[in-house]
């Protein structure tokens, strides 16, 4: 029979592929981090208040430019929306649960667990133990994504500044987006981002990036709205 | 080039702990009945794709800039060869290797 401790143990043992995969991720976050030189608290702080790699990377990076605060705010938000599909769609699995149980689940929410969830867990599914699974295997996540930073983080003090290694966080998001630009319109909303961006680095206060987001989504969702309206018209009423 | 841990700064990163909070938590903590509007189901869909390029910019073309030029253009050429990279293996430590293995040889070799 199992029980809560063997789906705990489960969950850990489920995600171990996935973090084995997400701790050079992590050092290299740190050592950015270090690189860019954040004090090291303030870096091991940002892992554990933030608990999201991309958007801890874009952080540091308008950071060093002396962005605004609101500007770096705004854009760790927009990094970070993705989790909005992710709440949305694991929220009738968690409706059971205590409001305190809500918060930390979703504080402990990441890509990954996400997609284990997901995979086991298809909607409909009632299984008695998911919230000892969930919380195994989004523990030993958040374990070892603390670790791998903070190794980053001293390790990264060791390494010279002119090995550039702050140029990982653009290499970072260029490994991100290239796989996930799956049609023509993520293509073409990419490129109008780029091409805003160009634009509108001499923006004050950094807000070029902010500008060139919305432009790109704003072009994205628009020939999405229409490619979809031409699929499938309104129905005569 | 330095952040340091002063109030400011440890200010943005709790506000931005907040904000990333509150986009996990969304649809979590929300009254069960509330649905994803279309506007922002579309929306979600573009946003890695216009936001991760946007980021790249300015990191890749202005940082470093040496002496006597408009753009970094060691970095440049390392991270084009990081983008074919990313598009052929879709692996992201291929990716860091390469653009990082290039931008290394170029700042040491200086051919152009």
């Amino acid at each position: 029979m199992q029980t809560s401790r063997s789906a705990y143990f489960r969950g850990v043992s489920d995600i171990t592929p996935a973090v084995i995969g997400l701790m050079p991720f992590g050092m290299i976050t740190g050592a950015a981090a270090t690189a860019a030189g954040m004090d090291p608290w303030l870096a091991l702080g940002m892992s554990f208040i933030m608990y999201a790699g991309a958007s801890q990377l874009a952080a540091i990076s308008l950071l060093i430019q002396h962005a605004p605060a609101p500007v770096v705010v705004v854009t760790i938000l927009v990094v970070n929306l993705r989790f909005m599909m992710y709440s949305a769609a694991i929220a009738p699995q968690f409706r059971h649960l205590s409001n305190r149980k809500k918060w930390l689940f979703s504080y402990l929410l990441v890509d990954h667990g996400f997609a284990l969830l997901s995979a086991r867990f298809p909607p409909g599914n009632t299984g008695k133990h998911r919230e000892a699974y969930y919380l195994g295997f989004s523990s030993f996540l958040w374990v070892m994504w603390q670790i791998s930073t903070a190794v980053g983080i001293f390790a990264g003090t060791m390494i010279p500044a002119n090995w550039s290694l702050d140029f990982a966080i653009p290499l970072v998001f260029l490994a991100l987006v290239l796989p996930a630009l799956q049609s023509r319109t993520h293509w073409i909303t990419a490129a109008v981002a780029v091409t805003a961006a160009a634009f509108t680095t001499a923006m004050p206060m950094k807000l070029g990036l902010i500008t060139a987001a919305i432009a790109g989504v704003a072009v994205g969702a628009w020939l999405d709205s229409r490619s979809e309206a031409l699929k499938s018209p309104e129905p005569v009423k | 080039m330095s952040i340091t841990g002063d109030f400011y700064t440890w200010t943005i990163v709790c506000a931005g702990g907040a904000v990333t909070l509150l986009a996990r938590a969304s649809f979590i903590v929300l009254p069960p009945e509330t649905r994803v509007p279309e506007w922002l189901q579309r929306g979600l869909k573009y946003v890695a794709a216009a936001v991760l390029p946007a980021l790249v910019l300015p990191d890749v073309l202005f940082r470093d800039v040496p002496a006597g030029e408009v753009i970094n253009v060691f970095r440049v050429v390392a991270a084009l060869l990081a983008i074919l990279v990313a598009w052929k293996t879709r692996n992201i430590f291929a990716t860091l290797g390469a653009g990082m293995v290039t931008l290394w040889l170029l700042q040491y070799f200086k051919p152009f």
